[in-house]
This record gives structure tokens, C-alpha cells and sequence, in this order.
């Protein structure tokens, strides 16, 4: 397997298109969390014409809801949750500048569209290996939507989150390409 | 006359959902490993690797496998015999789940209602209990926290009688392919025919108690779930959907008389992180 990209969120749109499918990757810096009742929250304060509560442009956002940190450390298990639940939400992110989305699952072909549009790169992180991508968050500050519980906004500063680039800024998508592949029909 | 106290049911119960949310069965990890050691994909390798280290940090330090802990699935087994003492049984179970998803650091998934106020109830309850009455004077309660990426892919079929085994084959078959890379493959796949609408879906979750990977007692349907196996293993879905050999580690099927008129099938998918947990008291 080749070595993996080292990156740094947030991205710029040079690296966010530089990316390939089936690229490894190994992510540093800031990402927020976000997932389906935040989501919500943002695209309704959206049309109202409010304010969000983070300047998306250039983020890179995970879809978890982690479990509460147990004393002394930064944060529970946190693996990714579904992302195509978020698909009826992701453009409009997409509008607002996000850049990056790392979750599980394929995605609408909305959304990937969507994603070529804005040259926007997806992430896929092993669902269910949350107790050991925990490792990964160094920091972790809920920063909105507190009473969402694990489904408030968190700002998470990550030290080489390992992910994969499943769909590509050109929309080249390894769920269809990796199952493809393995198909005995 | 057996009595059983609420508060030691409570207490158990508490037990059984924090060790369910750390401390993967060996029947469930013993079948993910052999998908990590026959998966020839590059990134359905990478995919079990990570998952059979995490199945071992999230035991050794007691730690949730998986953020989302579930919401609670309580079978319970009162024998004729047994006598509650001290409230309600329902209560007892409650009780229990609300401590240990408090007290062990667990996340709390529930909401208060489904549609019009989808507010964190922050105790992860209520369960969802099942009880039925048995012989002797045991009460059983096994615990299966189940998460919602696997069970939003639960779907059932009122198939026509006419549409035979054929019919019921390729739905399942279907159900666990279109699923693709959302409920966390490799899954174990609870099938559930029979009955009527809701006793399909009941079954589909009892056949997930069983021990994975065990046959079905009755041969014929136990060659049915090899069969099946195999089919779906042929999708080349794979782990995480990332393309593989391994998109299911088992199919189970429970059955029950049905009306002349239907064939209920219901399939219910429960992904690698399958947790079960039980207690005799």
C-alpha cells in the first residue's frame, strides 16, 4: 500500500483537487464535527439569512457524534456515521465554501456533482474503529448547538487522522470502482 | 417462588450495556478475523486490520468499539416461577440502561420523540424490551445494543407464496447488496420469514442472538444461509464497501408458521461491531 499523503485542514482548493481516489491520506490540523440535527440547524439559520457558526470556507467537516470523553482525556470513541444522511444538507455546505467531508457510506449522485462542481474532496474513515481513531483528536472544543448533545458542532484539532479518498474532486468514486472490481458475477 | 429484585436486575443491566459497548463476543471476533485473513482487496485489508486493532484497545481499555453504543434491545426470559419484587419490570431495565450509559461514559442516542421534537432524551432510554414467559424460576435478559447505520438498512418484503424460495433469496440477497458500504460491512445478517409484518421483523433481531455463525438446527435451512452467504460474498461490496470478498460474515434465519396467504421475509443487518451481552439471574 503506498504511503499516505500527509495533509492539513483546512485545504486549500489546490490540495482538495490534487487529490486522487483511492488516495491514502493522513490528515492534520482542524476539522469540525457535524451531523444530521446540526446540519439542520445550519441550513434552516441559513434561510433566515443568519449567520452560521463556522466560517466554512475551506473546512473539511466530520460526520461523528463521539461518546463523552471519559476524565482525563480529550474525547470518547469517535468514529464516522452515515453520510448520506447529510446528502439532502451537503450542497449547501458545498455553497458555503467546505471543502472536505470524511464520514462512511457512498453518497447521492447530487452530492458528488455537487462535489465536482466545487472541487470538493470526500473521506472515508473505518466505521466501527472508533475506540482506536480516538488517538487521532488531540484537542476538542464544542463550539455550537451544545444542547444537541453528541450531535453538537466540535472543533477537533486531529494529528494524522488516517482516511481515504473514496470520491475525488473529479468525481471518480471508489464505491463504485472498488466494488466493481470485486464482482464475480 | 423465586424473587427477583428490581434494583439486582437494574444492577446487571447497567453491567451488561457497558461491557456489550467494550467488549466485542469472541463468536463475532473470531468470524471478523477470518475476514481480515481471506479479504484480498488492498483497502478491504487495510479496513480489518484497523477493526480487529480497534476490537482489541476498545477491550483492553474499556472503551466503546463503536461511538454509536445503540439504542437498547432487552430480550427478556421471565420463568413462570420467578416473582419481581420491588417495581416494575420495564422500570428495572430502564434504570438500568440509563446508569450504565451515564456512569459509562456511553453515548445517549435516543430522542424523546421521532418527528416532532427530536431532543436528546440524555439517558439513552427507553429500550426497546421484548419479554416473554418461560418455564422454571431464571429471569434471562440479553442486551443488544444496535446502532442505526446498520438498522436504517433493515427492510421487509410481503412476498407472494408464488414467489417461493427463489423470491425470498434474492431480496435478501438484494437488501444486503443495495445496503453497499452504509451499515459498516462486513455484516451478520438476521432474516426473519414467517409470521405476520412485525413477527418477521421480531425475528429477524432474534436470529442475531444467536451465536454467530452457528447453522441453523434444521439442515435444510442451514444450507439455505451458506447458500446465501456465498451469493451475497459474490456482490463484491466488501468491507466498509470498499470493494472485497467480505460483505457478510454469517446469515441467520429464524422462521414461524404463516398464513396461507403471505410470506413475510424481513431482513435486519447488524455490522461488525455486533454486541450482545447476557445474564441468568
Amino acid at each position: 500500500m503506498a504511503q499516505a499523503k500527509q495533509i492539513t485542514a483546512p485545504l486549500t482548493d489546490e490540495v482538495a483537487r490534487s487529490l486522487k481516489c483511492g488516495d491514502m491520506v493522513s490528515i492534520s490540523g482542524t476539522i469540525y464535527t457535524g451531523r444530521d440535527a446540526a446540519h439542520k440547524n445550519m441550513v434552516e439559520a441559513l434561510e433566515r439569512g443568519e449567520e452560521l457558526p463556522v466560517e466554512w470556507d475551506g473546512q473539511v467537516i466530520y460526520y461523528a457524534g463521539p461518546t463523552p470523553a471519559r476524565p482525563g482525556k480529550v474525547i470518547g470513541s469517535c468514529g464516522p456515521t452515515t453520510s448520506g444522511r447529510m446528502d439532502a444538507y451537503s450542497p449547501t455546505m458545498m455553497d458555503q465554501g467546505l471543502k472536505g467531508m470524511i464520514g462512511k457510506g457512498p453518497r447521492s449522485k447530487e452530492v458528488v456533482d455537487a462535489m465536482v462542481d466545487h472541487g470538493v474532496v470526500y473521506f472515508a474513515a473505518i466505521g466501527g474503529a472508533a475506540a482506536l481513531i480516538a488517538d487521532s483528536v488531540k484537542e476538542c472544543e464544542v463550539i455550537a448547538y451544545d444542547d444537541l448533545g453528541p450531535e453538537a458542532v466540535r472543533r477537533l484539532r486531529v494529528e494524522e487522522y488516517p482516511c481515504i479518498v473514496v470520491i475525488d474532486s473529479e468525481g471518480n468514486n471508489l464505491y463504485e470502482q472498488g466494488v466493481a472490481q470485486y464482482r464475480i458475477d | 417462588m423465586k424473587e427477583i429484585n428490581v434494583e439486582d436486575i437494574s444492577r446487571e443491566v447497567k453491567r451488561l450495556c457497558i461491557e456489550a459497548a467494550c467488549d466485542l463476543p469472541v463468536d463475532v471476533e473470531k468470524l471478523v478475523v477470518q475476514a481480515a485473513q481471506t479479504e484480498e482487496s488492498e483497502f478491504g485489508t487495510y479496513a480489518m486490520e484497523k477493526v480487529c486493532r480497534n476490537i482489541k484497545i476498545a477491550r483492553e481499555n474499556t472503551v466503546p468499539m463503536c461511538q454509536d453504543t445503540g439504542m437498547v434491545i432487552a430480550f427478556v426470559e421471565v420463568g413462570q416461577e420467578v416473582h419481581i419484587a420491588g417495581g416494575l419490570l420495564d422500570d428495572a431495565i430502564n434504570a438500568g440502561v440509563a446508569a450504565g450509559y451515564v456512569d459509562g461514559y456511553l453515548r445517549k442516542s435516543t430522542v424523546v420523540d421521532p418527528v416532532l421534537n427530536r431532543k436528546n432524551a440524555g439517558d439513552n432510554t427507553p429500550a426497546i424490551i421484548y419479554t416473554s414467559l418461560v418455564e422454571g424460576d431464571e429471569l434471562r435478559i440479553a442486551i443488544m445494543p444496535k446502532g442505526a447505520g446498520s438498522e436504517n438498512m433493515s427492510a421487509l418484503k410481503m412476498l407472494k407464496p408464488a414467489e417461493g424460495l427463489e423470491g425470498v433469496k434474492r431480496f435478501i440477497v438484494d437488501t444486503v447488496v443495495n445496503a453497499g458500504g452504509n451499515p459498516c460491512p462486513p455484516t451478520i445478517v438476521g432474516v426473519g420469514i414467517g409470521g405476520n409484518a412485525d413477527k418477521a421483523m421480531q425475528l429477524s433481531k432474534v436470529a442475531l442472538r444467536r451465536e454467530a455463525g452457528a447453522p441453523h438446527p434444521d439442515p435444510a435451512y442451514a444450507a439455505i444461509e451458506r447458500e446465501l452467504l456465498k451469493e451475497i460474498n459474490k456482490s463484491g461490496v466488501g468491507p466498509q464497501g470498499f470493494g472485497g470478498r467480505n460483505t457478510a460474515l454469517a446469515v441467520q434465519i429464524e422462521t414461524y408458521p404463516t398464513h396461507i396467504a403471505t410470506m413475510p421475509v424481513a431482513v435486519t443487518l447488524n455490522c461488525h461491531a455486533a454486541r450482545h451481552k447476557e445474564v441468568v439471574l
